[in-house]
């Protein structure tokens, strides 16, 4: 298994508007409360894993009926098997 | 005089749809009751519902139930496409939501299939259905 390490640019709140004003000079970006945050995380070790369900996947193929609808249409369909019994 | 009249007819017209009544009870056409076959089909479980409206062959039944469960099948494929079009939904939906209702009235004893797809046998309680369901 490959543990990913996340490396992501962090900026905090308080450091923004000095970054911002280093960035428009072209200065190297300083952050230390960035880069003590970013050892943090990889000190406990960004790992993430994936474990197999043990459950079977279902896939939901009418994911998109909203239940809205079905709420709705509850009446109709049940007069619609009053009306209509040799098919149901 | 007039308003006797009216009341008679009134009368008359209730004591008609008695009789029409009593008759249907007695006789029935054809269509108010479930085919023979497709009764003893169900109390034998080798039919049942499935969530999405339509019949389903329970395991390995003969060849006259699986046509049996054809012929419904598209009968109710055009009421839902009928009742579809005057609720202004999408067929699926409405046989979806068939599915429920009828998957909810199934009698202890009668197969359904649940949403993992597996064929159930309807017990006392409740049936296992999609939680969508109303």
């Amino acid at each position: 298994m490959r543990c990913l390490n996340p490396v992501v640019p962090l900026r905090l709140a308080e450091d923004r508007e000095i970054a911002a004003g280093q960035d428009r000079k072209g200065a190297p970006l300083q952050l230390p409360a960035a880069a003590v945050l970013l050892a943090l995380v990889a000190g406990l070790g960004g790992c993430i894993s994936v474990n197999a369900p043990d459950k079977p996947i279902v896939i939901e193929l009418n994911i998109n009926i909203k239940q809205e609808v079905i709420y709705r249409l509850a009446e109709d369909v049940k007069q619609n098997i009053e009306a209509n019994p040799d098919i149901f | 005089m007039k308003k006797i009249a009216q009341f008679s007819s009134r009368r008359w017209s209730a004591l008609a749809a008695a009789a029409a009544l009593a008759s249907l009870a007695i006789a029935g056409p054809a269509w108010a009751q479930r085919d023979p076959a497709y009764a003893a089909a169900r109390a034998a479980g080798q039919v049942g519902e499935k969530p999405d409206g339509y019949l389903g062959v329970v395991g390995a039944a003969p060849g006259d139930v699986r046509a049996l469960v054809d012929k419904i099948n598209i009968q109710r494929r055009a009421n839902y496409t009928d009742r579809a079009g005057a609720q202004n939904v999408t067929v699926q939906e409405y046989a979806f939501t068939q599915g429920c209702i009828l998957i909810q009235r199934t009698a202890p004893g009668e197969k359904y299939q649940a949403p993992d797809g597996t064929w159930q046998t309807r017990g006392s309680g409740a049936p296992i259905r999609d939680p969508r369901c109303p």
